[in-house]
């Protein structure tokens, strides 16, 4: 809750936190299907309309009403971005652990395969692990969190190793606390803070990332939407319809602002180093 | 001088790492390279002409046979024969590799110059509108993916001056410089823009930081003049992290720009690997993921070493 207030009286992590609160909205409205038109119905007889009242955003080539696809599109794009994240805070959070406490040769092969994978070109490892597997929402998830493991493990794996050296991790230690309550209490929870931060800004990457995937035709397939698909059939059609460039265009640029504006604040908050005095 | 001999030391094991992983991922990809190379003419082939196509490409064998011929040929600079180009998989490569260096420099030149400025103009001008102007356009540009700034740039220079980017052409600099800009520069600037916001927000949070340095109070109760201090004094303590940050951007870049290189049609090294992918070109896609991961960290070396040289504080033996 103090966190939250915090967040909310800070000037960049207010207009983040909005912004993001305002996509979620957008994303539940589309979820739920409150979209003003069927994302997927086309009118044939309305195509290529530019923006009206009936068609806040206009219509795209086949007559679909674009503010709902983009509403569909903006749901998408978050799900993918949570989950990938997610997956990957889980997975580099207990090999980092795991890397930093049993140390020895488990850290020495935990670290190189992470070298191994942060020397693979992210984003031709997400479209290797794509084309493997075929496209699909469930892939871009997999694939994305795969590229971001590593740098959670790095994120976890150093300061948890400060920790580990710690004095009252020795103390715990010799009164005789379980492993994983050591590992859960006192390391863990101290590294919440850098992690709040890191997931932040991984989730306005994995926005990015997501987009890239289905503006290269990788990510989510149609007729679903996405906003980078979107932005991709804009293409060859923006000079008849500059609104199919211009709205995909500014929600994806705004949900990414949103979360690096949120991962700012956060970092000006958690940060002991950087907290205003 | 330890330090870049134990950094070197790791490179085979990684780069073997790497090497593993790319061989098998891309043989996870379903179907096989004769018939995505051929399409539906594939289905013409007898057995016996299939099979001699695979014995050429060596992709008969099985997988530990393949890797160890693959493996063994890279020492005499054999990456292999491309199944789509038909030709060695280091000459395709190197064919790539100039536009995507290029491009790379050119975006890395377009950032420094716009970031560079930008960022210390801000951090002299702390908490004021100008400041305040600057980071918010940082953050934005930061926040704007390159393929909408590609695709706004091209909507712009089309509808607005009813001209369009010269694309899927690609003459080389020492053939014609001002032609090869030409084709260059949009790209460029695509590339350029998000990398010039975060060289901005280094560059004004760098310099903050050095402006309340003791020696730069030093300087300034001297009565050295204010440009004097920044540029002379300030700046180039400031400019480690930017180094680092440039250098790491680099490296990426490095790797092509897979979705700006899509956008402008441009033979990079990015798009090739990409499309190799979808033909199921072993040998293309294993020979160029181990050269921009070498290139990658080659890179991150130089930078960790210029690190170190523009601030001798900084120790590289102790890590």
């Amino acid at each position: 809750m103090r966190v939250v207030k915090a967040i909310f009286s800070h000037p960049s992590g207010r207009i983040g936190g909005a912004i993001v609160l305002v996509y979620l909205f957008v994303a539940l409205l589309g979820a739920v299907g409150l979209t003003p038109h069927d994302p997927l119905m086309q009118y044939r007889i309305d195509r290529l309309h530019a923006p009206t009242s009936s068609y806040w955003m206009g219509t795209d080539l086949f007559g679909r009403d674009v503010m709902s696809r983009l509403m569909k599109g903006v749901g998408q794009s978050f799900t993918v971005a949570f989950f990938s994240v997610a997956l990957a805070t889980l997975a580099g959070t207990v090999l980092g652990l795991t890397a930093a406490w049993y140390g020895k040769r488990w850290d020495t092969v935990m670290m190189r395969l992470m070298d191994v994978l942060l020397a693979f070109p992210a984003i031709l490892l997400a479209l290797l692990i794509v084309t493997i597997v075929g496209p699909g929402t469930w892939t871009s998830v997999a694939a994305i969190s795969i590229v971001y493991t590593p740098i959670f493990t790095r994120v976890v794996r150093g300061p948890a190793l400060s920790l580990k050296a710690r004095d009252f991790v020795d103390a715990a230690r010799t009164f005789g606390s379980s492993r994983s309550y050591i590992l859960t209490r006192h390391l863990l929870l101290n590294l919440v803070a850098p992690l709040t931060v890191q997931v932040t800004l991984a989730l306005a990457w994995a926005l990015l990332t997501e987009a890239g995937l289905s503006f290269l035709g990788l990510g989510t397939q149609p007729p679903a939407s996405s906003l980078g698909l979107m932005l991709s059939d804009s293409r060859n059609l923006m000079e008849q319809a500059p609104w199919l460039l211009a709205f995909p265009a500014v929600a994806i640029m705004l949900s990414i602002l949103g979360f690096n504006l949120l991962g700012d604040a956060l970092r000006d908050i958690l940060d002991p180093k950087t907290r205003r005095a | 001088m330890n330090y870049v001999i134990r950094r070197l030391q790791a490179f085979p094991l990684v780069l073997v790492g790497v090497s593993v992983v790319v061989f098998i991922a891309i043989r996870l990809v379903p179907g096989d390279s004769i018939t995505a190379m051929l399409g539906t003419e594939a289905g013409l082939l007898t057995p016996q002409q299939r099979d001699s196509l695979a014995i050429y490409f060596g992709i008969d064998q099985p997988w530990p046979v393949q890797y160890w011929r693959w493996f063994t040929g890279l020492f005499s600079g054999d990456l292999g024969i491309s199944v789509t180009y038909g030709k060695p998989v280091l000459t395709v490569i190197l064919e790539r590799f100039p536009l995507t260096l290029e491009l790379a420099l050119l975006s890395m030149l377009i950032a420094l110059s716009i970031g560079v400025p930008a960022g210390v103009y801000a951090a002299t001008r702390n908490e004021r509108p100008a400041d305040l102007g600057v980071r918010i356009a940082a953050m934005i540009g930061q926040s704007t993916p390159s393929f909408v700034v590609g695709l706004v740039l091209i909507y712009i220079l089309s509808a607005g001056f009813g001209v369009l980017p010269t694309m899927g052409v690609f003459t080389p600099f020492w053939q014609d410089p001002l032609q090869n800009l030409g084709q260059m520069i949009l790209p460029a600037i695509t590339l350029g823009l998000a990398f010039a916001a975060s060289v901005t927000r280094v560059s004004r949070s760098a310099m903050l930081d050095v402006l309340s340095d003791d020696y730069v109070r030093t300087a300034r109760s001297k009565g050295a003049p204010e440009r004097r201090v920044i540029w002379r004094h300030a700046l180039p303590n400031a400019l480690v992290p930017v180094v680092t940050l440039s250098g790491i951007e680099f490296g990426y870049l490095l790797g092509g720009a897979v979705i700006v290189e899509q956008i402008y049609a441009l033979p990079g090294l990015g798009r090739m690997v990409l499309e190799a992918i979808l033909q199921r070109d072993y040998a293309l896609v294993q020979g160029a993921v181990l050269f921009i991961a070498l290139n990658f960290m080659i890179v991150n070396l130089l930078v960790d070493l210029a690190y170190a040289a523009l601030d001798p504080r900084i120790r590289l033996e102790g890590r």
